[in-house]
């Protein structure tokens, strides 16, 4: 805790974003935090208010507003929030972006279609490819090219996707056990992430935003030898995996930690538009890889992973699982694996060989051409979604017709993903906040953009 | 859809919910009037599209384009989605430059609390009834909106070493 602030309205000098005394709540603020999502009028809300804590209890010197973060290691960048504690108990939450905004989406209506790629692949940095992929889709739609992409293109991509959500879950294994205090933890997450990174940086040249996936295909071929780098990452991880179920999942502190902490009912989750881990731990069967298939997911069997009490331990069971399930469909991934293109050969958005390029002109010319100026893309707009390892990632394009984007928004998961805090931490403990955030496993990159 | 083989050239607009719709790529998009906006989302969420997965704007001063160029400087999109079904749908809001407001969708779909702050943040539209419009990634004391088109890009002029003057 970075900050100390006794509850005296106007100390801590945000403006609009100051969280007042509990005293001098209204009925209209805690409907807004509580009462909408739970479909209530603001006489049932103002009674919320008092119910659990007497208000003459609380009293100005009694509660008392901190701010955690946003230089604070667990909340996985820079992420504020403004807790009302009253002891040991949070009366209330509020989290406060935007310390890692970087104005990504106007700065993406300056890039061209082509280098668009570079820029989106650094909003969730856990999960670039994921980002490049949506963002393909979206151009791709546009163009009008998504149905002719190569099949060995499309299945390189399933294949990057699913490792991608590997490596972005093993992360999160490693962040929630340091959060909560199982240290090995991390060091065994992280060494287990980068045996992908290892292979990513085989495959694209890079360990995180690739810029491999781009309109029209991929930058390369697959190396050779990768079948050999994909099966050894898939025969070491089942025995971590089991070492990990040792290690948390059947360890009674790991439970006693994670088990009824930040829940949310599915009945809040859905109405606050939360995807991915969070919707499912409430028992909501939503997953877009299956639900709206995309790529070849309808051609690969997988489970989708569901938990009962919408709690942090269901969503690390659920996370922990998928992982299982990734390795599932890389190893389908692996057995389909078609011949044949990386990229469609639409000379429109496909840069000419490179050995083309040394003799002949018009190559070199269109070569120029292509990553100078772009390619022009057909007037429209368009939304594509998919299923990245935080939830539903959405790429809304609009284009004039110009090689730029007219404008770009990327729909964050993890910006959605962070409205559920509030909700989670209410009336729970401040230890327990950290492992509440942790279960969410926001990526602030991207919630801030 | 409502309209199949029967349309034809002098058929009217297709409508459904009682708003225009058209065909975007193959994606539904139905285009409420402001003032039909929150009734049109009161229909929706009866008809199972609960989750608003995404709220954006867009500024259309810039257009380079006069085909698809909407009339209306603004507009605001929303991304509709229904769990049951398994089905998406979006509605594109058009507000005047003139006076860029909007009323709140806050109170059918909790989730867009952010998303109506951000857009409030970026482009200025204003939402009415939203419990708590403030800026968002931006700083509390900022001026102006940054993804509107007349927002200019920052630039940090650079002198290389060595270059003349």
């Amino acid at each position: 805790m970075t900050d100390l602030i006794t509850a005296t309205p106007g100390a801590t000098a945000e403006g609009n974003q100051e969280m007042r005394a509990r005293s001098e709540l209204t009925a209209r603020e805690v409907m807004r935090e509580v009462g909408a999502v739970l479909r209530m009028t603001e006489t049932q809300a103002a009674t919320l208010a008092t119910d659990n804590v007497d208000p003459t209890e609380v009293s100005e010197d009694q509660s008392m507003i901190i701010n955690m973060g946003p230089q604070h290691p667990s909340t996985h960048g820079v992420l504020r929030l403004m807790l009302e504690l009253q002891g040991e108990r949070v009366l209330r939450c509020k989290p406060i972006i935007g310390y890692l905004h970087t104005g990504m989406e106007k700065t993406g209506e300056d890039l061209t279609f082509m280098q668009g790629g570079t820029n989106v692949t650094r909003m969730d940095y856990l999960s670039p490819l994921n980002n490049e992929l949506v963002f393909s889709m979206a151009v791709e739609k546009l163009l009008g090219i998504d149905e002719d992409i190569p099949e060995r293109a499309v299945w390189m991509r399933m294949l990057l996707s699913e490792l991608n959500r590997m490596s972005s879950h093993l992360l999160f294994l490693a962040t929630n056990g340091m959060d909560i205090g199982a240290v090995s933890m991390m060091i065994y997450g992280w060494r287990e992430r980068e045996e992908v990174l290892r292979f990513f940086q085989k495959v694209t040249g890079l360990r995180m935003n690739h810029n491999f996936i781009r309109p029209g295909g991929l930058a390369a071929d697959l190396p050779g030898g990768w079948r050999d780098d994909v099966l050894d990452i898939l025969d070491r991880l089942p025995d971590r995996l089991a070492e990990y179920d040792v290690l948390m999942t059947e360890q009674p502190i790991w439970r006693e930690r994670l088990q009824g902490v930040g829940v949310i009912t599915a009945q809040e989750a859905v109405a606050l538009g939360a995807t991915g881990p969070i919707l499912r731990s409430t028992g909501v069967a939503w997953d877009l890889r299956r639900d709206m298939p995309y790529l070849r997911y309808d051609d690969v069997e997988f489970d989708v992973i569901v938990g009962s009490y919408g709690d942090a331990f269901d969503r690390y069971a659920i996370r922990l699982n998928e992982i299982r399930e990734s390795m599932r469909i890389v190893r389908r991934i692996l057995d389909r694996m078609p011949s044949g293109d990386y990229r469609i050969q639409d000379k429109k958005v496909t840069p000419p060989p490179r050995a083309r390029i040394d003799e002949s002109m018009e190559a070199l010319i269109h070569h120029f051409k292509i990553f100078t100026e772009g390619f022009k893309v057909p007037e429209g707009e368009v939304y594509v979604a998919i299923e990245s390892p935080r939830g539903e990632i959405g790429c809304y394009i609009v284009s004039d017709g110009s090689p730029k984007p007219y404008r770009i928004h990327m729909r964050a998961p993890s910006f959605v993903n962070i409205q559920c805090l509030p909700h989670m931490m209410r009336d729970g403990l401040v230890a327990d906040a950290v492992a509440v955030i942790s279960s969410v496993d926001p990526v602030l990159g991207e919630v801030d953009r | 859809m409502d309209n199949d083989a029967t349309a034809t050239e002098h058929a009217p607009a297709p409508t459904r919910y009682g708003c225009r719709i058209s065909d975007s790529r193959g994606q539904v998009v139905i285009h409420p009037t402001r003032d039909t906006y929150i009734a049109t989302l009161k229909v929706l969420v009866d008809d199972t599209f609960v989750s608003c997965t995404d709220l954006t704007a867009v500024d259309y001063s810039a257009y380079a384009s006069r085909v698809g160029r909407p009339t209306e400087r603004f507009e605001v999109v929303l991304n509709l989605i229904s769990l049951e079904r398994r089905e998406r749908l979006r509605v594109r809001v058009a507000v005047p430059e003139s006076d860029p407001t909007l009323d709140s969708a806050f109170d059918l779909y909790p989730g867009t609390e952010a998303m109506e702050r951000e857009v409030y943040d970026m482009f200025g539209i204003e939402f009415v009834g939203h419990p708590d419009l403030s800026r968002i990634l931006m700083p509390e004391d900022w001026v102006g909106h940054p993804l509107r088109k007349d927002y200019a890009i920052g630039r940090i002029p650079v002198q290389f070493k060595g270059s003349p003057s």
